[in-house]
């Protein structure tokens, strides 16, 4: 299916594009030149089976995860690894962390291939991170994707666990059950990062707000793995008590997330107001955007 | 499902799209029923092209700069604009501006053609494979070998018979093909009974392997028209080895006049005219387009009573890649030496005077059709006006040729269009941009939608589009002079 998927080098001549279906990835990987071109071309033969593999298992990435029913594939596999440690306590499916995981796949194909200093594989907006010993991203946050303006950075030390950036929210391209505008979350891997990040999003909430419009997911989308559970489409104006009383509720669960060790940091953003919680040394709010530049927009 | 959601096959997700929705890619949508790419709209940019080669960019307030209006630089492009299927609706856009005082109207939609296709043209003399032979992508039939042209090959690719006339499969897989070609991807093909190659268009072919990298200078007998003066003196015998033509020297035109001697030489292959053999050998993949690892093969005994031991006799190939130098032994059989110096300069010649093999991919559909209908509820009047060229047919901003006779049906090189200009639908049918551009007094007499006209300004601040640079070697398509028919 090589010849569905769009592979290209974007107009800088650094970054490399990856598109098929929904799936749409911008890289970039730095080091010499040979290693780099070879970390490029692996991961562009890794891209063109990608998803027909996640295809061929879909119906059941869309249910919950039971003991007995792992899925083949090797994304599939890191899909429903992320998820599991949730599936007790709250319904989500391998779904929630196909970005990541697919963002993940693509980067280990890439640091096999070739010595990289650093490398960002961005699977539109779910970022798999490799940092060599002594290397660093800064990496830019953004509230609303429509409107993009930074609410702060984060700095990945090749020194800290951090490999994974995630970030949900209502605005999103998914759907959420929460109110979050975004939350990123910083993890040890995409997935996990992907993962966490709907969890936290679905639990920045005010339940039954009258100024909170959902819809069933599957009146919007018939085949949503969803199903009739009522996602976010509209969020009135709310006060600022309403807005910390949201965020105290998604920092409630950032706080049990850390406990696990699932996630190592995350920053909610809601209504203009953002919460960071875990590790403040690498996530900042942004007083100044225009000092520094972003390397990836989460 | 009782609702008008549509499965969308696109890609293997299927996604189920309900009306007024995207799918998970945000690239196909639901649009009344019928699914329709989304992707941004193109507009050429002619500011642009003479800055910068490039500026993709999403339309953002204030790029729009106020001087350009009332003499456009800004010609807006069919890519992306959707179409409106079934056709009695008006276009999706029909834009006017006002270009050296004339207004003028450009009706911009997405035509979706199910009798469209490629003509190929590939810079080879390698034997690709027999005339009308099948052409195939992953074992499906996508076309066929057609009429070579002087020093290229040429496939014939799509075409309804393939899209819609044969196996879904086969229709899926044209469709991809011409897909591809037409954005400027590489595609496999094998031809039956013939080479398999990759194409690209603008690139150079790769056949059975091996990337050709030049055309042939001329056929064997112009090659000797060319270089038998440099030939002259340096050599007594000369042969070009040619699939179609291949020369002599000693006998051809060009070597009597400039007195060139006998050397008793005797070609295998049935003789044209003088110094001019046809099939000396079986067309193939090595010397000048035939199967010949070996040249001696062509070659019956020299005439004792005119040869000599010690003749001189250079045998090369019509693009210098292959060459021989030989002389005659006592017995007057030809053994291979070292090439002289000043021979070796004509081969270089050769090669030096053969121009970069290209696959170049022109794209042909006819909008004869119910496209019309977008654009004048009183569609011949458009064809008619196309014939007079009143009206401007465009493809994605680049110039077309259209074939006289009826309807409209147009060849555009694929080259000359923006990136990725080209779509599909499943049905298949290839979506392509269509522009037609005309004096606004014109469009109201030929039955346009007039109420549906909106000035080149309203798009531009209001909707996301993309800008990017005209090619500086098209025309612009909103130049008011008198259209040409054929635009080059």
């Amino acid at each position: 299916m090589s010849e569905r998927a769009q592979i290209q080098l974007l107009s800088d001549g650094r970054r490399l594009h990856l598109q098929d279906g929904p799936i749409d990835i911008v890289l970039e990987a730095f080091g010499p030149r040979h290693e780099v071109e070879s970390a490029y071309r692996a991961a562009a033969r890794r891209f063109v089976t990608v998803l027909d593999e996640l295809c061929g298992e879909l119906p059941g990435l869309r249910q919950a995860p039971a003991e007995g029913t792992q899925p083949l594939g090797r994304i599939a596999q890191r899909m429903f690894t992320a998820v599991l440690p949730y599936a007790s306590q709250t319904f989500i499916t391998p779904m929630a962390a196909v970005a990541g995981a697919v963002a993940e796949e693509i980067l280990e194909t890439m640091t096999a291939a070739a010595i990289l200093q650093r490398a960002y594989v961005n699977d539109g907006g779910d970022i798999a991170i490799h940092l060599a010993t002594g290397q660093r991203f800064v990496v830019g946050m953004v509230d609303l994707p429509h409107r993009p303006s930074l609410f702060g950075s984060a700095v990945l030390d090749g020194s800290q666990p951090v490999r994974g950036i995630a970030t949900s929210g209502w605005r999103g391209r998914s759907f959420s059950l929460g109110i979050a505008d975004a939350v990123t979350v910083l993890a040890d891997r995409a997935a996990l990062a992907d993962a966490g990040a709907t969890i936290i999003a679905n639990a920045v909430d005010l339940p039954g707000h009258p100024q909170v419009l959902r819809v069933p997911a599957r009146d919007l989308v018939p085949d949503s793995d969803l199903g009739d559970r009522l996602v976010t489409q509209a969020v009135g104006e709310l006060t600022v008590q309403e807005i910390e009383v949201a965020l105290n509720s998604g920092e409630q669960m950032c706080q049990t997330l850390l406990a696990q060790g699932l996630i190592r940091a995350a920053a909610l953003h809601l209504q203009g107001r953002t919460r960071i919680v875990g590790n403040s040394v690498c996530l900042q709010p942004f007083h100044d955007p225009t000092q520094e530049r972003s390397l990836i927009h989460a | 499902m009782a609702d008008d959601a549509i499965r969308c096959d696109a890609c293997p997700v299927l996604c189920y799209i309900k009306p007024g929705r995207l799918g998970a890619c945000d690239r196909y949508g639901n649009h009344d029923g019928q699914l329709v790419r989304v992707d941004p709209h193109v507009l050429l940019d002619r500011a642009l092209a003479r800055g910068s080669s490039v500026v993709p960019f999403l339309g953002r307030e204030h790029e729009w700069d106020g001087t350009l209006v009332g003499n456009p630089g800004t010609f807006v492009t069919a890519i992306g604009a959707g179409t409106t299927y079934p056709d009695y609706k008006p276009a999706p856009f029909i834009i006017s501006s006002e270009v050296e005082g004339v207004d003028m109207v450009t009706v911009v939609t997405e035509g979706i053609f199910s009798y469209c296709g490629v003509k190929v043209k590939i810079d080879t003399d390698r034997h690709l494979g027999p005339e009308r032979h099948i052409v195939r992508a992953e074992g499906e039939a996508v076309g066929h070998v057609t009429t070579s042209e002087y020093g290229s090959q040429m496939l014939s690719l799509g075409g309804v018979r393939h899209l819609t006339g044969g196996s879904r499969h086969e229709g899926a897989v044209t469709c991809e093909t011409l897909l591809n070609l037409c954005n400027g991807k590489a595609v496999d093909l094998k031809i039956d009974e013939g080479a398999s190659v990759v194409l690209q268009a603008g690139q150079s072919p790769i056949i059975d392997e091996v990337r050709e990298e030049r055309m042939r200078v001329g056929c064997g007998s112009a090659t000797i028209g060319m270089f038998a003066k440099q030939w002259f003196g340096k050599v007594d015998e000369v042969v070009v080895v040619d699939d179609h033509i291949t020369g002599v020297l000693s006998e051809h035109q060009a070597g009597k006049l400039l007195g060139v001697p006998e050397t008793g030489i005797r070609i295998k292959g049935r003789r044209s005219t003088p110094g001019r053999y046809f099939q000396v050998a079986e067309p193939g993949t090595a010397w000048g387009g035939t199967n010949l690892e070996d040249p001696l093969a062509i070659l019956q005994p020299f005439k004792p009573k005119l040869a000599w031991p010690g003749l001189r006799l250079l045998m090369v190939s019509t693009t210098g890649e292959h060459h021989t130098y030989f002389e005659l032994d006592e017995n007057l059989k030809p053994v291979a030496k070292e090439t002289p110096k000043e021979l070796g300069e004509s081969v270089a010649r050769i090669k030096e005077n053969c121009e970069p093999a290209l696959c170049t991919v022109l794209f042909m559909a006819g909008a004869g059709g119910s496209l019309r209908a977008g654009v004048t509820e009183n569609p011949v009047r458009l064809t008619n006006s196309v014939r007079d060229a009143l009206t401007r047919v465009t493809c994605g901003g680049a110039p077309v040729y259209i074939w006289p006779g009826g309807g409209i049906t147009f060849m555009v090189d694929v080259s000359r269009m923006p990136e990725n200009a080209f779509g599909y639908v499943p049905t298949p049918a290839l979506v392509a941009p269509i522009e037609f551009t005309l004096k606004l007094q014109d469009y109201g007499d030929l039955g346009g939608y007039l109420d549906q006209v909106r000035p080149l300004q309203s798009i531009v601040p209001e909707e996301s589009r993309r800008h990017i640079a005209a090619r500086p070697d098209n025309p612009w398509p909103l130049y008011p002079g008198k259209p040409s028919r054929s635009v080059r």
